[in-house]
C-alpha cells in the first residue's frame, strides 16, 4: 500500500471513529437520563434560580456526606 | 440555605463594566475614524504619524478585542461566576484581592500595552503585536484570572458547573495554550546586547510562522469572540426571559463539537499560500463542519424563547439578545463560505473579510455584551433601566449602522475580488488597482456611516448606564427575571 493510499484508508477510519464517539456521547446522553441516573434538563434551572439564599440543584455537601458514609 | 448576610459582591464586575464601555467608546471610535480614513486619505495627517491607518489600525483591534470585549468577559465572570456557583466573592478574602489585583493589573497594563502600540513597538503579527514585556503581564493577569475561576469553584455551593462556567474555563484554558505558543519570541537585546530593549522576532520563521500564526489568530477568535460570549448568552437570555435553556444535553454536545472542531480550522487563512495543500484542504472541511455545533448553540438560544417570543416585542434586551445569536449563526454560515477554496479566491484580501468580522463582532459580540452590562446594571444597583426607550433607540440606531456595514462591504468585496481578476482576451488585467479604489469609494463611505451609528449608539448605552446608576428609580429587591425599566 502506497503512503497515499494508506493516507485515505487513515483518513476514513479516523471520521467513522470520530462519529461514533459523537454519537456515542449522544446516546450515553439520553441512555443516563433513560435509566434515571442523571436528569440533565434540571441544570437549566441553574441560571434561574441562582440567589445565594435559593437552594442549589445538586448542594456539594450532600456529595461529601455520601462519600464519608 | 446560608447565610442571609451575605450578599453577592458585585465589586469587581462593576469595574469591568465601567471599563467594558470605556474600552468600547475609544476602540470602536478609533475604528470609525479609520474606516473614513479610508474613504477620505487626507484624514491619515490630522495628527501627522499619529494618525496614519497603519498606526491607528492594531489600536483599533487590540482596543476592542483585548480592552472591549475581554472587560465584558470579566465583568460577566465576575457576576455570572458566584451566582451559578451560588458563592460570594466577599466569602474569601483572597479571591477578592486577587479579583481586585486581576482589574488593577489589567487596567494599568491594558493602557500601556496601547500606549506601546501607538509609539511603535510591534511584534507586526496580527492580533499579537504587543512586545515580549506585555506579553509576560498578559500571562500574570491570565494566572490571576485562572486563580480567580478556579479558587471560586473549589469554594462553591452548586456540585454541578453550570454550561456557562464550561464556557468560560474553556476560554481561560484555549487562550492560556494560544497565546504561550504564538508569542514565543526572543528578545533581541537580551541576546545580542544591541537594539531597542522592547524589540524581539519571532522564535518560528517562514511558513511556519505563519501556522502558528493563524492557528492562533482564528482561535483568538474562537476564544475572545465565540466561546466567552456562547457563555455569556447561556446565562443571560434565560435568566432575562425567564425560560430555562431549551436543552440543556444540546448545549453539553455543541460545547464538546465546539472544542473539538474549531482549534483546526486556522488553516483556512492561509489558502493558497506555501503551506501544505492538505493542510489548506483541512482548513476548509473543519470550517465547513463548524456550522454544526456553531447552530447548535444558537438555535438551542432562539428555541429558549419558544412560546416566549412577546418577550421579543416588550423587552429591548431580549431583542438585543436574539439578534445576537441571529448574528451568530449568520456569521458563522458566512465564514464557511468564505473558507471554501474556490470561494476563497475570491473573496481573500477583499473588503468581504472586515464585513464578515463586523457582522459577528457588531452583531454578536458587541450586541451580547451591551445586554449582559444592561441586565447587570438593575441588580448592581437596586434601580431600574433609566430609560427603555433609549434602549430601543440604541438597539435600532446600531442594527441600521451594522446591516450599512456589512452590506457595504459584501458589494466593496465582491467587486474588488471581481475586478482583481478580470482580464481581457489576452489575458491582460483589466483593470488597475487604483481603478478598483475609485468604484469602492461609495461603499467605504457608507462602511463609516455605518460605524458611526453603532458608535452613537455606545453613547446612548452609556447615559443610560451612568443614569441607571445614579438618577434611576430604586427597587426593593434584586428582580428575578425581566430587568425593570422606566418607559
Amino acid at each position: 500500500m502506497d503512503a497515499k493510499t494508506l493516507q485515505g484508508v487513515m483518513y476514513i477510519i479516523f471520521i467513522i471513529f470520530l462519529t461514533f464517539i459523537l454519537y456515542g456521547y449522544i446516546v450515553h446522553l439520553y441512555r443516563s437520563e433513560k435509566k434515571g441516573k442523571r436528569n440533565y434538563e434540571k441544570y437549566g434551572k441553574m441560571a434561574l434560580d441562582d440567589e445565594l439564599t435559593s437552594p442549589p440543584v445538586e448542594p456539594i455537601e450532600e456529595e461529601k456526606s455520601k462519600e464519608s458514609k | 440555605m446560608q447565610n442571609p448576610a451575605i450578599e453577592y459582591d458585585y465589586t469587581v464586575a462593576k469595574w469591568f463594566s465601567y471599563l467594558a464601555i470605556l474600552f468600547g467608546i475609544v476602540g470602536m471610535g478609533v475604528g470609525v475614524w479609520i474606516a473614513f480614513e479610508l474613504a477620505f486619505p487626507e484624514l491619515n495627517y490630522v495628527l501627522g504619524e499619529y494618525t496614519l491607518f497603519s498606526r491607528l489600525r492594531p489600536v483599533h483591534t487590540n482596543v476592542v478585542a483585548y480592552g472591549f470585549t475581554l472587560s465584558g468577559i470579566w465583568a460577566t465572570w465576575y457576576y455570572v461566576g458566584q451566582r451559578v456557583l451560588k458563592v460570594s466573592l466577599a466569602e474569601s478574602k483572597f479571591l477578592q484581592t486577587i479579583a481586585k489585583l486581576h482589574f488593577w493589573l489589567y487596567f494599568i497594563g491594558a493602557l500601556l500595552a496601547v500606549g506601546s502600540l501607538l509609539i511603535r513597538y510591534t511584534t507586526s503579527k496580527e492580533y499579537a503585536q504587543f512586545e515580549w514585556p506585555f506579553d509576560i503581564v498578559v500571562v500574570i493577569i491570565w494566572v490571576l484570572w485562572g486563580i480567580s475561576i478556579f479558587g471560586l469553584i473549589g469554594i462553591r455551593r452548586e456540585k454541578t458547573l453550570y454550561i456557562s462556567m464550561w464556557y468560560y474555563i474553556a476560554t481561560f484554558l484555549g487562550v492560556a495554550m494560544l497565546y504561550l505558543f504564538n508569542n514565543m519570541e526572543v528578545p533581541t537585546y537580551l541576546i545580542t546586547g544591541m537594539g531597542d530593549p522592547l524589540h524581539s522576532v519571532s522564535m518560528y520563521a517562514g511558513t511556519n510562522d505563519a501556522m502558528v500564526q493563524w492557528w492562533f489568530g482564528h482561535n483568538a477568535v474562537a476564544f475572545v469572540f465565540t466561546v466567552p460570549i456562547i457563555a455569556m448568552i447561556y446565562y443571560y437570555l434565560p435568566k432575562e426571559s425567564g425560560q430555562p435553556v431549551y436543552s440543556y444535553k444540546l448545549s453539553l454536545l455543541s460545547f464538546w463539537g465546539l472544542m473539538f472542531v474549531y482549534l483546526w480550522a486556522g488553516g483556512h487563512h492561509l489558502i493558497y499560500s506555501t503551506v501544505p495543500d492538505w493542510m489548506q484542504t483541512m482548513g476548509s472541511v473543519f470550517s465547513v463542519i463548524l456550522i454544526l455545533p456553531s447552530w447548535g448553540s444558537a438555535l438551542n438560544m432562539l428555541l429558549t424563547m419558544k412560546g416566549e417570543w412577546g418577550q421579543l416585542k416588550e423587552n429591548p434586551l431580549i431583542k438585543f439578545m436574539v439578534l445576537a445569536s441571529t448574528f451568530y449563526m449568520l456569521s458563522t454560515l458566512e465564514g464557511p463560505i468564505q473558507s471554501i477554496k474556490s470561494v476563497n479566491a475570491l473573496a481573500h484580501f477583499t473588503d468581504w473579510i472586515p464585513g464578515h468580522v463586523h457582522d459577528g463582532t457588531l452583531g454578536w459580540v458587541g450586541f451580547m455584551i451591551i445586554a449582559a452590562i444592561m441586565h447587570m446594571a438593575p441588580r448592581f444597583y437596586k434601580r431600574e433601566i433609566y430609560s427603555k426607550k433609549l434602549l430601543e433607540m440604541q438597539f435600532w440606531l446600531q442594527t441600521t449602522g451594522i446591516v450599512l456595514y456589512f452590506s457595504s462591504m459584501w458589494i466593496a468585496g465582491i467587486t474588488q475580488g471581481m475586478m482583481w481578476r478580470a482580464v481581457d482576451q489576452y489575458g491582460n488585467l483589466a483593470y488597475s488597482f487604483i481603478d478598483t479604489v475609485t468604484v469602492l469609494h461609495p461603499y467605504y463611505t457608507l462602511r463609516g456611516i455605518g460605524g458611526l451609528f453603532y458608535f452613537i449608539g455606545l453613547f446612548m448605552w452609556a447615559y443610560n448606564f451612568y443614569k441607571t446608576m445614579t438618577a434611576a428609580k430604586q427597587i426593593e429587591k434584586e428582580p428575578q427575571f425581566a430587568s425593570p425599566m422606566a418607559a
